[in-house]
């Protein structure tokens, strides 16, 4: 019988040879991460559940980047101490302080491996199916029982198929086209579904841009987001591509929905305020004044995304009282980027540079808005508030989009500005 | 654990939402058994003191949609309900009811076949019968099941931790 990613992933786990859309199983996930957000109660359920003992320690990791350096006296530090101590009383020893933001630490690191299944406490934990590793976030709850028993159970989602054909164009990048997908199907498009990424597109893809793409994924709904792996999966996680050949779906797999995109058609692409499924073309959008432009993120605080924005702001000073504010996402990010002189470029240029973390994602330090402010940021999220006050505006866009938005004071379209450099 | 529930229908409709299950006004009741008390207290009014053990709630798509309030769960749950059969749930309602001891069962066609009041019969991992029709159920793996069983996911994994350091000891 033809499966698809999903179900081959959890099918390799359980040892269950038939599996169906609905089935409920129950796997051993291969690796735990919990952030500092959960720390304290997770340390909390734990107690109540009378767990001294964890399944296996060293399956799971802890991650301080919400709140680190902490940012608010008095609750940050609860969190930091909670996770200190679990580490401290389950030997835990996979703890990761301040070194980058979590989903980004998870491939580095390859704690999420092709084919296996991982999960932790964020939404956002579907990012790692750029990977091929079928990944999704739980309570606390939840991740108490399951790192006490190893065990957690799934429902077989059903599954939406995206055929990706061709090339970007130049200027358009990985955040137009999940926006794209996000602005068709709508932010519940894709409730407790599977979203499978196939076709010969998708070798055009980066592995950072299939992670920016499976990052927001989960802003349909979906509850996990996968690429299939190749050679490029193979070379990141320093594997045998005989080895991880078998994370793709089967070529009958039955999907509940078929969708196709031609890269070379993806526009540069917004999610405007509020709402990620309220996308617009940048031709609808650009012009638009933006006092504030980030970049950073799980979603967009990659090497590469650094690389896009220090290509365009190398030698140019960004727009006067413009703040711009870029945080790498890890610290292994942050010293390439130096390498490269992608952060003199950004200094040169007028930015500010912040430690990698969620930073301003989550509404952390630095540059959080005012009332009527207006910011194009590389995140994933434009919920009402999230980066300042209740009546500041959050844009969405692609780092290339930031970069010009960041020279010109207004949202532009990157494609206008690299054919006139070329 | 029991794997067969026999009951009245309870029927509701598409969309039941958390908030009508519990209205968030009462979300802040400390004893779980007083706030089950006003579970579906706007649609179903009579539900809390009417219901008995075994009783099984039919709804169509949807059910548990909304907020991710936990104690939607449990209301239903403490007022002697095991068994909740609809078109599709929420999921993070699908995910809760079961650690807080309430099985989901996803099936679609019995809605028709039954009407409110009606007396229904579920055969865990095998079937639904109801008016001399009988409508086929999936699999639910016994370690779930043990769970509802145990009173949900924090009681279940403190009597396995339980039984563990008992056996440790001796
Ligand atoms: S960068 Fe933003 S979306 Fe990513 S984990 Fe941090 S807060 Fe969540």
């Amino acid at each position: 019988m033809a499966n698809t990613l999903v179900e081959k992933i959890l099918m390799k786990n359980t040892g269950i040879k038939h599996v169906e859309v609905g089935d409920i199983v129950i796997s051993h996930p291969d690796m735990f991460m919990v952030h500092d957000i959960y720390t304290p109660y997770l340390y909390e359920t734990l107690k109540e559940m009378e767990t001294e003992k964890l399944d296996d320690p060293d399956k799971v990791t802890i991650m301080f980047d919400h709140c680190l350096p902490t940012a608010v006296a008095k609750n940050d530090s609860v969190h930091y101490d909670a996770g200190i101590n679990l580490s401290k009383k389950y030997g835990i020893k996979k703890v990761h302080i301040g070194e980058g933001i979590c989903h980004t630490l998870m491939h580095e690191y390859h704690y999420a491996k092709p084919g296996t299944v991982v999960t932790a406490t964020d939404s956002h934990t579907t990012t790692y199916g750029g990977g091929g590793c079928f990944c999704t976030g739980i309570g606390t709850a939840e991740m108490g029982a399951a790192l006490t028993t190893g065990e957690l159970w799934f429902k077989i989602p059903s599954a939406i198929k995206v055929i990706l054909k061709g090339k970007f164009k130049k200027g358009v990048y990985a955040k137009d086209l999940i926006e794209t997908i996000l602005g068709d199907i709508r932010s519940d498009g894709a409730q407790y579904k599977s979203i499978e990424f196939t076709g010969e597109g998708v070798k055009n893809i980066s592995m950072e841009s299939r992670y920016t793409i499976c990052n927001m994924g989960l802003e349909a709904g979906a509850k996990c987001a996968l690429f299939p792996a190749d050679e490029k999966t193979a070379e990141y996680f320093d594997m045998d591509l005989k080895d991880i050949e078998w994370v793709k779906p089967d070529e009958d797999a039955k999907y509940e929905r078929t969708l196709e995109y031609d890269l070379g058609d993806i526009q540069p692409s917004l999610s405007c305020p509020q709402g990620v499924d309220n996308v617009h073309g940048i031709d609808e959008v650009k012009g638009k004044k933006v006092q504030e432009v980030y970049i950073g993120s799980c979603t967009n605080g990659s090497i590469e995304d650094l690389g896009v924005a220090a290509n365009i702001l190398k030698n140019k000073k960004i727009a006067p009282y413009m703040k711009l504010i870029v945080v790498p996402a890890s610290n292994t990010i942050f010293k390439q980027a130096i390498e490269l002189g992608y952060i003199q470029t950004f200094i040169e240029a007028g930015g500010v540079i912040s430690h990698p973390s969620c930073a301003l994602c989550c509404g952390m330090p630095y540059g959080l808005l005012s009332d009527d402010e207006a910011i194009l940021s590389t995140a994933n999220r434009n919920f009402i508030g999230r980066m300042g006050t209740k009546k500041s505006l959050i844009y969405l866009g692609s780092p290339a989009i930031a970069a010009v938005t960041a020279l010109n004071g207004e949202i532009s379209d990157p494609r206008e500005y690299l054919e006139a450099e070329a | 654990m029991e794997k067969v529930f026999k009951g009245r229908v309870w029927k509701m409709g598409d969309d039941i939402d958390t908030d009508t299950i519990i209205p968030g006004r009462r979300g802040t009741i400390p004893e779980m058994k007083e706030m089950g008390k006003y579970a579906f207290e706007l649609l179903r009014p009579e539900f809390a003191s009417e219901s008995k053990d075994g009783d099984i709630i039919v709804g169509g798509k949807n059910f548990g949609c909304g907020f991710s309030r936990e104690q939607a769960a449990s209301v239903i749950a403490i007022n002697g309900i095991k068994v909740v059969i609809a078109k599709s749930f929420a999921r993070i309602f699908f995910r809760n009811a079961f650690n807080k001891g309430l099985i989901l069962i996803e099936s679609d066609g019995v809605q028709d076949a039954c009407k409110d009041g009606d007396t229904m019969e579920v055969e865990l991992n095998k079937c639904i019968r109801v008016n001399g029709q009988e409508f086929p159920v999936k699999k639910i793996p016994d370690n779930l099941l043990q769970i509802v069983e145990d009173g949900g996911l924090i009681e279940s994994i403190k009597k396995r931790n339980r039984a563990l350091k008992q056996r440790e000891v001796n």
